[in-house]
C-alpha cells in the first residue's frame, strides 16, 4: 500500500508570517498536533504541539503581554522536516517515523505540500494490514524454514473452503524454523488444526490450562 | 398483571436455520431444549407466541440493503456459493442453504416480537431462545450468523418506543456485530463479557474499544483470560453489570445467553460450569426489576456442547426468567430419550458437581488479570461516576 493512499489531502497549514497565538488557536481547534508551515504551496517548515506549549506563557502566572500573539510562526518552527514521497510504501514510512521518532511525515511531491500522513494512520494501516480489525481466528503454525511450507497449509485452507484476512510470516525462536501466522474467517478452526497436524506440523500458540504452548 | 409475566417466543420453523449435517450450530439443541422445559412442565400454552418473519424495512434499519439481496440470492435452490465471499457467505463457516433469508428473518422476527411484547406491557419478560446471532454485520455474515435479531429488535425498540437498551453478551465470543452497530450511538450501551481475542474468535473486544463520538463510553467489553472459572466469571459479571446498568437507566435490557463458556465447550477455551448458566439469568432478572421495571429479553446464541451443556443451559434461563424452581435432577424420562442419541454420558444434575474438572493450574493468576481487566474496563467509562 502506498503513502497516497492513507495520507490526509486537506492538511491544515499556516504561513511563516502567522502568529504563534493564532497557530496555538488552529491547533486546538482542529485538535491536530502538527501544522506544516508553507510559503508559495511549498512546504518550509513544521509546527508541532510541543512547540507551541514551550512558547505558552504558564497557566499559573497573570496574563500580561503574551509575546505569542506578536512573535511570527517562522522564528520557532523546525525547518529540516522528514518528508514522505506519495508513492512511498506505508511500510517505509512506518520505518521512517519509528528510526526518527517523529509523530508525523507531510507528504511533498514536487516541492508541494500534497498531504500528511501521522502516527496513527500508519499505526492503524498496519492493523489493517494484519487483519486484525476483521473477524477471525488466529492460527500460528511452526515450520521447517525452507520453501514450499506456506503454500502447504495454503492447500488446507483452500479445500476447507475457509477465507483468509491476513498471513504473516516471523523468524521463529527455534533455530532453522519460522511461524506462519494466518488470520482466519472462520470461528471453527478445529478441522484446520487438525488438518495441519496432520501434514506433521506443529500448531502453536495454543492456550492450555498451564499457559501457551 | 393478569395471566403470564413471560413470554416464550418460538416456531417449529426455527430448526430450518441449518447450515449442514456436520455444522457446529446445530439445531437439535433447540428441540432438546424445548423437549426438556415441556418434561418439566416450564412451559404454559399461553406463554407461547408464534413469531413473524421480521420485514426487509426491518432488516434495513441495521443491513446494507445490498446485503439483503445478497442473501436471497442466496437463498435460491441452485445458488453458486462461490458467488458471495464478498458477503461472509458460501464459506465453511456460513454455507449458504436453500430458504436462508426466510429462516433467519424468522429468527430476526422472533426477537424483534420478544421485545415489542415487553415494550408494549403484554409480558414482563420474554425470550426468544433461536435468537442470538451477534456476530452478524451490517454487510456481511459471520461466525453462524447471517441476519442480526438482536440488532434489529433493538433498532425496533428504539424507532418504536424512543427507548434507550442495555444490551448484555454473555457468549464466550465477543459480541461484535451488535456492537459495530451501535457503536457511535449513546442511546445502547453494549456490554460484552468473553474469552479474550487472543486466542478466539472474532479477536475482537479489547477494553478499549469504547465507542465512538457521542457514543464514546457506551461499549463495554470485559475480555477474560483462557481457563477462567466459575468465581472470577461471575465476579467479573457482576462488578461490570451493577454500576453500568444502575448508572445508565435503561428501559430495555437485551441479555445474550450463549453458553459456550462451559468447559465441554468444543470451540472455547474457558472454564465454567453450568452454574453460571443459573445465576446469570437470576442477576439480569434481579437488577431488571430494580432498573427497569423488568423489562428483559433473553436470546439464545453460541453453545456447541449441544448434549451435555445447551439443554441444561437454557432452561435454566427459563426457569430463571419465570421464578420457577428446578428440581437438582434432570428427568429421567429425558435422559431416556435422549442418551441414545448423544456421544456422551448426559449429565443427570442441572448443576455440575464439584471437582467434575481438574483444577487449573493457574487460576491465582487468571483470577488477578481479570479483576485488573474488570477495573480497567470500569475505570475508562465515562458516564460512570466511580
Amino acid at each position: 500500500m502506498l503513502v497516497e493512499q492513507i495520507m490526509f489531502q486537506d492538511v491544515i497549514t499556516v504561513s511563516p508570517d502567522t502568529t504563534l497565538q493564532e497557530a496555538l488557536e488552529i491547533a486546538r481547534r482542529h485538535r491536530i498536533r502538527h501544522i506544516p508551515v508553507v510559503q508559495d504551496g511549498a512546504l518550509i517548515g513544521l509546527l508541532s504541539d510541543r512547540d507551541l506549549r514551550d512558547c505558552s506563557p504558564s497557566t499559573l502566572e497573570a496574563p500580561a503581554d503574551n509575546p505569542m500573539a506578536t512573535t511570527p510562526v517562522r522564528q520557532v518552527m523546525i525547518c529540516e522536516v522528514h518528508t514522505a514521497h506519495p508513492l512511498d510504501f506505508v511500510e517505509d514510512a512506518a520505518a521512517l517515523i519509528y528510526r526518527h521518532r517523529i509523530g508525523c511525515l507531510p507528504v511533498v511531491s514536487q516541492g508541494r505540500l500534497v498531504g500528511i500522513v501521522t502516527e496513527r494512520d500508519v499505526l492503524h494501516t498496519l492493523v489493517e494490514m494484519m487483519g486484525v480489525n476483521a473477524p477471525t481466528t488466529r492460527v500460528e503454525v511452526e515450520v521447517p524454514d525452507k520453501p514450499g511450507m506456506l503454500a502447504d497449509i495454503a492447500d488446507l485452507l483452500r479445500a476447507r473452503r475457509v477465507n483468509t484476512s491476513a498471513v504473516m510470516v516471523f523468524p521463529s525462536s527455534k533455530d532453522g524454523y519460522k511461524t506462519l501466522v494466518f488470520r482466519i474467517r472462520t470461528m471453527d478452526p478445529r478441522r484446520f488444526i487438525q488438518d495441519i497436524q496432520g501434514l506433521g506440523y506443529r500448531v502453536v500458540g495454543l492456550p492450555t490450562p498451564d499457559g501457551e504452548v | 398483571m393478569q395471566g403470564p409475566t413471560c413470554a416464550f417466543v418460538f416456531s417449529e420453523a426455527y430448526t430450518r436455520y441449518k447450515f449442514s449435517e456436520d455444522h457446529p450450530f446445530n439445531p437439535k439443541r433447540l428441540d432438546m431444549t424445548l423437549d426438556l422445559i415441556r418434561t418439566l412442565d416450564l412451559l404454559d400454552p399461553q406463554q407461547i407466541v408464534t413469531p413473524r418473519p421480521a420485514t426487509e424495512e426491518e432488516l434495513r434499519r441495521v443491513h446494507d440493503s445490498r446485503y439483503l439481496e445478497a442473501v436471497k440470492r442466496a437463498s435460491a435452490e441452485n445458488a453458486d456459493p462461490d458467488a458471495f465471499g464478498a458477503w461472509g457467505l458460501g464459506t465453511e463457516d456460513t454455507p449458504i442453504f436453500p430458504g436462508m433469508h426466510e429462516a433467519t428473518s424468522l429468527i430476526a422476527g422472533g426477537t424483534l416480537v420478544a421485545a415489542d411484547l415487553v415494550m408494549a406491557g403484554r409480558f414482563r419478560h420474554a425470550m426468544n431462545i433461536a435468537g442470538g446471532l451477534h456476530h452478524a454485520h451490517k454487510a456481511s455474515a459471520s461466525g453462524f450468523c447471517v441476519y442480526n435479531d438482536i440488532a434489529v429488535a433493538i433498532a425496533h425498540v428504539k424507532e418504536t418506543y424512543g427507548a434507550r437498551v442495555a444490551y448484555i453478551d454473555t457468549d464466550a465470543h465477543h459480541g461484535d456485530g451488535v456492537q459495530w452497530m451501535f457503536y457511535e450511538d449513546p442511546d445502547v450501551l453494549t456490554i460484552s463479557f468473553h474469552e479474550t481475542g487472543k486466542y478466539l474468535y472474532p479477536g475482537t473486544g479489547e477494553i478499549t474499544e469504547r465507542g465512538e463520538g457521542r457514543g464514546y463510553g457506551y461499549s463495554l467489553n470485559v475480555p477474560l483470560e483462557a481457563f477462567t472459572e466459575d468465581d472470577s466469571w461471575m465476579e467479573a459479571v457482576q462488578a461490570v453489570l451493577e454500576p453500568a446498568l444502575r448508572a445508565f437507566q435503561p428501559d430495555l435490557i437485551v441479555h445474550q445467553n450463549g453458553c459456550d463458556a462451559h468447559r465441554y465447550d468444543p470451540l472455547t477455551h474457558l472454564a465454567a460450569t453450568s452454574s453460571i448458566y443459573r445465576d446469570m439469568p437470576r442477576l439480569t432478572r434481579r437488577l431488571a426489576e430494580e432498573i427497569c421495571d423488568g423489562r428483559i429479553v433473553m436470546v439464545g446464541g453460541g453453545g456447541y456442547d449441544i448434549w451435555r451443556v445447551v439443554p441444561r443451559a437454557w432452561t435454566m434461563l427459563w426457569a430463571e426468567l419465570c421464578g420457577r424452581d428446578l428440581p437438582p435432577e434432570v428427568p429421567a424420562t429425558w435422559l431416556d430419550k435422549w442418551q441414545p442419541e448423544s456421544p456422551f454420558d448426559l449429565p443427570a444434575l442441572f448443576l455440575d458437581p464439584p471437582n467434575l474438572f481438574e483444577p487449573i493450574p493457574r487460576r491465582p493468576e487468571i483470577e488477578e488479570k481479570n479483576q485488573i481487566t474488570v477495573n480497567r474496563a470500569l475505570n475508562g467509562t465515562p458516564f460512570l461516576a466511580l
